[in-house]
């Protein structure tokens, strides 16, 4: 673990009181680090603790155990919140509950307003953000008019426009078609190729995970596979145990290694999947 | 169904009247209700109405705009017009019948206070055509951030007002499909005496109320991941600035008081 580590996260313990006497741990002492500069997604069925990772990445959540550092400032310490919040920006699920504002570019606006930018800077980050995710047409709109993908986009400006170092997505395709899934990872995909960003995607459709340079397992609050897609992925037994899907591609290739095909499980992509198949069936 | 109701009545346009900064504005209109009742003559109310058609000249608003907006009042105007005319005290009686009488005195108040209501309804309707709702609320919040020293909330009633401008098409929409849901499996809505109508409405309002919540927490997680920390050390994107315009409004709104208040000293004026 070094320094330029852009999350960490030490025996990190989280709970939540369940009304009653007791309280529910969630996650039982995850110890993950994430460099800078890097896409990484984090894959798990619902109640794996991904969510709640999350939110921890930004101080919105704290530790009931161990410590999570952002560029090592420990998300603990009250006195640098703010500074965490604006290192690490989080998108969440429904774009709906996300917008502040009557008005795309007045709620892009709104985090640099919070800092307190003057406006001129204000102005320079808004468009800015909106461009980054090809919504700067729509700057006038009213968002309840715009699609589910646009919306997401939005709000995802709305995060940018913080200029963070770091961007977790907690499901922001959830909620959205396929053409508004799509939107979104490109204008992910593009944030991190071209602005050199920590990209933290948490997601549970599998395919979303195959750019990733890093995939992480989570199940039943503990960190249990992690490794590059292909690592991960060729683990289908494992990941079928513990209630995942496998990538199509990844499938379809397992299925024809049991029929007694011997293609490799790490190619991921739909191109490569193909390349794969058409080489063996010209070997035969 | 619920999809029509339109929001407030603001007619986008790029008129004088459009460009004056929202606090000239809100002020003006405010002026305009308190000098209206300093006017106590058909004169004066004539200068009103004269002022009045000008303003509307030049913000471009369509008269028809204006008798739409208040048909709604007609009815609380009758009878506001009929109460002052018939149960005001005088000797000049016109007729009566039975114990109804009405007298001069009476139809003259009852003729005041129905031009005193129409010209005060018009006036904020000028504002609220020609200002868009977060507008209004922005001017709001600046006019009374001196009041903050005293702890009044300037800041976070006009936060609270516009999230609510915001969630409004939102809660509409989602209105929308739990009715859709409910009738689906046989709600009726429409039908049956005034008690089963609300009595149906109550597996509409519940699940509304409920994602209205869970919306709410969301949206204070969403604004507080963006550095939201109450209205301290905020700056905003659209700065408001004055302008010779609203110095030019300024001033025809001073001219307008100063008639008023010359006017309402001028007892022989009918």
């Amino acid at each position: 673990m070094s320094a330029v580590d852009m999350l960490r996260t030490e025996k990190l313990v989280s709970s939540f009181s369940n009304g009653g006497e007791g309280s529910v741990e969630v996650l039982h002492g995850i110890d993950l680090a994430i460099e800078k500069g890097s896409f990484v997604a984090v894959l798990g069925h619902n109640g794996s603790g991904k969510s709640t990772l999350a939110r921890h990445f930004n101080a919105i959540a704290l530790p009931a155990g161990g410590h999570v550092y952002v560029k090592g400032m420990d998300t603990l310490d009250q006195e640098l919140v703010m500074e965490i919040r604006r290192t690490v920006g989080l998108v969440f699920q429904n774009p709906d509950n996300q917008i502040v504002a009557s008005v795309v570019e007045d709620d892009v606006a709104f985090a640099p307003e919070n800092l307190g930018l003057p406006s001129a800077e204000i102005r320079e980050r808004v468009d800015e953000a909106l461009r980054a995710v090809g919504m700067y047409e729509f700057k006038d709109r009213a968002p309840h008019l715009l699609s589910g993908g646009q919306k997401q986009r939005v709000a995802i400006a709305g995060i940018l426009a913080m200029r963070p170092e770091c961007i977790v997505l907690d499901e922001p395709t959830a909620m959205l078609d396929p053409s508004g899934r799509r939107e979104v990872l490109e204008a992910v995909h593009r944030l991190c190729r071209e602005s050199g960003m920590t990209v933290v995607l948490i997601t549970h459709h599998m395919s979303e995970a195959i750019p990733a340079d890093r995939v992480i397992v989570l199940s039943d609050g503990e960190l249990v596979m992690d490794g590059t897609p292909a690592e991960v992925f060729a683990r289908v037994d494992e990941l079928r145990a513990l209630g995942l899907a496998v990538p199509e591609t990844t499938e379809l290739i397992y299925e024809l290694n049991a029929e007694g095909f011997s293609l490799p499980l790490g190619a991921l992509t739909t191109d490569e999947c193909a390349a794969a198949i058409a080489a063996a069936l010209k070997g035969n | 169904m619920l999809k029509d109701i339109t929001l407030g009545q603001f007619f986008p346009g790029k008129t004088p009247a459009h460009r004056l900064d929202p606090r000239t504005k809100i002020v003006l209109t405010f002026v305009y209700i308190i000098a209206l009742f300093f006017v106590h003559s058909f004169t004066g109310y004539a200068f009103v109405a004269v002022t009045l058609l000008a303003a509307m000249r030049v913000s471009r608003v369509k008269p028809r705009a204006m008798i739409n907006g208040l048909r709604p009042l007609v009815l609380l105007i009758a009878i506001t017009a009929f109460i002052n005319a018939f149960f005001t005290a005088g000797d000049d009686v016109i007729f009566r019948i039975g114990f109804l009488r009405m007298t001069w005195d009476g139809l003259r108040r009852a003729a005041f206070m129905l031009l005193r209501v129409v010209f005060l309804v018009c006036g904020s309707f000028l504002l609220t055509y020609t200002t868009a709702p977060l507008a209004i609320t922005d001017g709001l919040e600046r006019l009374l951030s001196p009041l903050e020293k005293l702890r009044f909330p300037a800041h976070d009633l006009a936060m609270i007002m516009s999230i609510a401008l915001r969630f409004i098409p939102t809660l509409i929409g989602e209105a929308d499909k739990i009715v859709s849901a409910q009738r689906a499996r046989g709600a009726s809505f429409d039908t049956g005496s005034i008690v089963q109508r609300a009595k149906a409405l109550l597996p509409l309002l519940i699940p509304l109320f409920v994602s209205a919540l869970t919306r709410a927490t969301e949206l204070a997680t969403a604004m507080e991941c963006r550095c939201y920390n109450g209205g301290d050390g905020r700056t905003r994107l659209h700065e408001l600035h004055f302008t010779r315009l609203d110095a030019a409004a300024a001033l025809l709104g001073t001219v307008f008081v100063a008639v008023i208040a010359v006017m309402s000293r001028l007892r022989w004026l009918v």
